[in-house]
């Protein structure tokens, strides 16, 4: 069953919507798969030419829905849509296959009239899409989607109208992007702005796949893509294409990162940037690749053997994704390290506005390659950041060879005393620590101190955005902040942490984020967790918040 | 052509190719002529030392680049050649070189091996094979004979082994050589040939691991035995072998035999003319190992000229950039489709 959702309103939208205002159904399966998310008294448009009774049987109902008083807490609408489309196109001369193709026209027709807004941009879609190869489809559609608006217009089955007026939104230029898209124009963007070339190692992966997609057009930036015989090839691609001086990056789900696993401890010991993208989904193993999820968290930050720090960033919408990766970018040059950099599904394939930013205002992505001979040592470092210099192939002078065996402090040359071992985990993981201090302080929204702290990661930013605002409303004080850098923490996280009677960690997860505050922080946190392969909805995130006090209280 | 070719780089010595790192494989091991080899042919090759990059993964093998001082990456199991396929993609000016072994390259890097090798990459493979996991001490591989008795196979290897030449053939590499440890000069050719060739060049070499499976390939090596065992392959030439070259492979059919030239019903006219360019020939050439009668081809079964993947990738990016122009980036984000709000 497919099917789309969309919310849009004259405020800011934070998540595609918890419940339904409208649902407009094709066939009886399409009805009861989505029913349950139609707010009460919702408006229900069905094609009831498709309601015969074999859809029915395949719906698994024993009776028909619109003559059984079921629906009776919505308006139903029920329309002939496959006749009513048929009749617009009657004297077209077209086969019922390709009728009853332009269809979903009709009701998008009917939306427009329902909510009061122009045909224009549909009208510009269908007519770049068909008029230039078939005129005939161009035509169907076109008559479809204005015979819908029509019916709205003549019947009087609608007594209401809508009226939507524009959001109030930052000035600026702004488009509409899928998380997906985002990311592969935040890996170019860093590609540009660093002035390295662009190099990514992918392996297809649901849902993934389309960062790759996106990539291997944009050959004219100079982007190259390699899609690999597996994941594993695929990460390892892109760290031979990072010792050889590229802007190296893979894309991948959870269970592809899995398998990258060991190459990830690889990247760690040779101290290279490596841009990793972790688009989430339902897991274990195969899982849910279609659904969303969180649970990738503790694979990101702690799943390689041995003592294998890096950094994990994880983007709050569509639009973030942009800036995430970017940030991803900029951090795993900066240390020469591997950043995982975790969207999911639910990002990577949602879209959302997008306040375009300027490239003059993108920050910074310095990059110095070492060129000089005299004293140089494949793991000195730099002595703020620690990361070791990054001498590429063809630079005369600087030969070394770099493994992924340990290695002495300095020289870089294998060594299996044990101090120094012990003295390189350390310094492997003050190098990450000392990230912190290249990134800004969490910001509080709401007040910085006081009854309830919601904590977030990554795409449950709406929903617990949403959830706050209701809360808010009902009198209670809380407060959230939502984390993008997850490894290291920024460096004011415990004190917030601290300031709050109550942290509650709401994820689509068992709990994951929730055990490394615990762990660092020694907070008493408390977990919402539902792993449903779907966004949280703010209702019920809401309702265990109220719940909580309530029991706290009594 | 790569920016190598176009200057004269400074003449370069064998000391150039030798680190100050200590030799840790065991005394008497044929990697020591392989090293030897190498080390006395890259200062030959129009490159300057700063443009090699040698590449390798886990094993008695992949130690190699830590004795070249090279760039190099002693990488993690089996992932040589996707290491080596990113760098060469980002930078195909460089002469990138891997090196691995039965293990490394047939087992657990199986997969990579094959989808490098048919991509035909600029990537030279060099694949010690010794029959045996010498680093884990003495496991079988994938190359050990069945009945092989091993640490792992107390009672024999019952798996069929691979024939490396016939697996790269059948992934479309499109050069494919054998040589020998034991066999110096003839070493230093096949590598020659190897740098020479336009496109992934896999190089199997007999490695004899002196402490695991010691005189695997003796019959091939050593004096007494190598001539009625081997027979050199040299293109647009028969194929003759034996001490006073007395006998010759013929081919019957699709099938090779071993015929003497000295009995007067067979000469030199009537014997399999080598075609380094015939893939068809190879693989047969390949299966010559199956009949014990026959002697092992050593040499250069296939040389084909194919567009590499490197060039083919460079030309998609030239293509799209002359006729988009150079990308612009503000354009990109802005997308075709946006608005405005004051």
């Amino acid at each position: 069953m497919s099917g789309f959702q969309i919310k849009f309103g004259s405020t800011d939208i934070l998540t595609p919507g918890d419940t339904c205002d409208v649902l407009v159904a094709m066939n009886p399966a399409a009805l009861v798969t989505n029913v349950e998310i139609l707010r009460r008294g919702g408006t229900i448009i069905v094609n009831e030419d498709a309601f015969t009774e074999k859809n029915l049987r395949m719906a698994g109902l024993s009776t028909n829905p619109l003559e059984d008083h079921s629906l009776e807490k919505f308006q139903v609408h029920a329309i002939g849509i496959t006749k009513l489309t048929t009749n617009a196109l009657a004297d077209m001369n077209l086969s019922t296959r390709f009728v009853d193709k332009t269809k979903n026209f009709f009701a998008l027709g009917l939306m427009y009239w329902m909510y009061n807004r122009p045909l224009d941009q549909s009208i510009r879609f269908i007519e770049e899409k068909f008029g230039t190869k078939d005129k005939q489809v161009a035509e169907a559609n076109l008559r479809v989607l204005r015979a819908g608006y029509n019916y709205g217009d003549t019947t009087e089955v609608f007594t209401t109208r809508f009226d939507v007026r524009p959001a109030k939104l930052a000035p600026g230029r702004y488009r509409n992007i899928m998380g997906n898209v985002a990311t592969a124009l935040g890996l170019v963007a860093a590609a540009r702005k660093s002035g390295l070339q662009l190099f990514l190692g992918s392996y297809p992966i649901t849902p993934a796949s389309d960062i790759l997609h996106e990539l291997s057009r944009l050959k004219e930036f100079g982007v190259k893509t390699f899609q690999a015989e597996d994941e594993i090839a695929a990460i390892c691609a892109a760290i031979g294409a990072s010792y050889a001086g590229a802007l190296a990056a893979t894309t991948t789900s959870g269970p592809g990162l899995a398998l990258k696993t060991e190459a990830l401890g690889l990247a760690i010991m040779l101290e290279l940037p490596l841009v990793v993208v972790d688009v989430q989904r339902g897991g274990p193993s195969t899982g849910l690749p279609t659904k969303t999820e969180q649970a990738d968290l503790l694979q990101a930050v702690l799943g390689r053997n041995g003592e294998a720090p890096l950094c994990v960033l994880a983007a709050s919408s569509p639009a973030d994704c942009f800036l995430t990766v970017y940030e991803a970018a900029r951090l795993a040059i900066k240390f020469m390290t591997p950043v995982i950099c975790l969207t999911d599904g639910y990002l990577g394939n949602g879209a959302e506005p997008w306040r375009i930013p300027d490239v003059g205002e993108l920050p910074p992505i310095p990059v110095t390659f070492a060129k000089d001979p005299v004293g140089f040592q494949p793991y000195a470092r730099d002595p703020g950041t620690l990361a070791r210099p990054w001498a590429i192939p063809g630079t005369p002078g600087l030969e070394h060879r770099i493994g992924g065996l340990e290695k002495q402090d300095v020289t870089g040359n294998i060594n299996y005393e044990p101090d120094n071992h012990d003295l390189m985990i350390r310094l492997r993981a003050r190098k990450i620590e000392r990230i912190a201090d290249d990134i800004p302080e969490l910001t509080v929204e709401g007040p910085a101190s006081g009854d309830i702290l919601l904590v977030g990661w990554g795409s449950t930013y709406g929903s617990i955005k949403s959830a706050v605002s209701g809360l808010r409303e009902s009198g209670h004080h809380v407060s959230q902040i939502h984390l993008r850098h997850i490894n290291p923490f920024p460096r004011n996280l415990g004190t917030i942490l601290s300031a709050f009677r109550t942290v509650i960690v709401p994820e689509i997860n068992s709990g994951q984020l929730i055990k490394l505050l615990r762990a660092k922080y020694l907070v008493n946190a408390v977990g919402f967790n539902v792993v449903r392969g779907l966004p949280l909805r703010s209702e019920e995130i809401e309702d265990f918040v109220e719940n909580h006090i309530g029991g706290t209280h009594a | 052509m790569p920016e190598a070719e176009q200057q004269t780089p400074a003449k370069l010595t064998i000391k150039d190719f030798q680190s100050d790192q200590d030799i840790r494989w065991c005394p008497g091991c044929g990697d020591y002529s392989i090293l030897a080899q190498v080390q006395r042919v890259f200062p030959e090759f129009p490159h300057r030392r700063e443009q090699y990059v040698a590449v390798s993964g886990i094993g008695c093998s992949s130690r190699f680049p830590y004795y070249l001082n090279l760039y190099g990456i002693h990488g993690i199991h089996g992932r040589a050649p996707a290491i080596a396929s990113g760098v060469k993609m980002v930078n195909p000016s460089l002469d990138v070189w891997v090196s691995t072994g039965d293990g490394d390259g047939l087992s657990i890097g199986g997969n990579h091996m094959i989808h490098m090798l048919r991509r035909n990459l600029n990537i030279k493979v060099l694949l010690f094979n010794n029959q045996i996991y010498g680093l884990t001490k003495g496991q079988y591989s994938p190359t050990s004979l069945l009945g092989q008795i091993t640490k792992s196979t107390p009672a024999g290897v019952i798996d069929f082994p691979f024939i490396p030449v016939s697996l790269a053939l059948g992934a479309q590499a499109t050069f494919v050589a054998r040589a020998m440890d034991r066999d110096p000069k003839h070493l230093q050719d096949v590598v020659r040939r190897a740098e020479s060739h336009h496109g992934a060049a896999f190089v199997e070499i007999y490695q004899n691991c002196n402490v695991f499976n010691d005189g695997a390939f003796f019959q091939f090596t050593e004096k007494e035995t190598k001539d009625d065992h081997i027979v050199y392959l040299e293109h647009g030439k028969p194929l003759v072998f034996g001490k006073e070259r007395q006998m010759g492979i013929r081919l019957n059919g699709f099938t090779p035999e071993a015929v003497s030239l000295k009995e007067g019903k067979y000469s030199a006219s009537d014997l399999l003319v080598h075609d380094e360019n015939d893939s068809t020939l190879a693989f047969i050439l390949a299966n010559m190992i199956h009949n014990p009668d026959l002697p092992r081809p050593m040499g250069v079964f296939l040389a084909l000229d194919h567009p590499t993947y490197e060039e083919q990738m460079a030309d998609q990016i030239a293509r799209a950039k002359s006729k988009k122009g150079e990308g612009d980036l503000q354009k990109l984000l802005d997308g075709e489709e946006n608005w405005v709000i004051k």
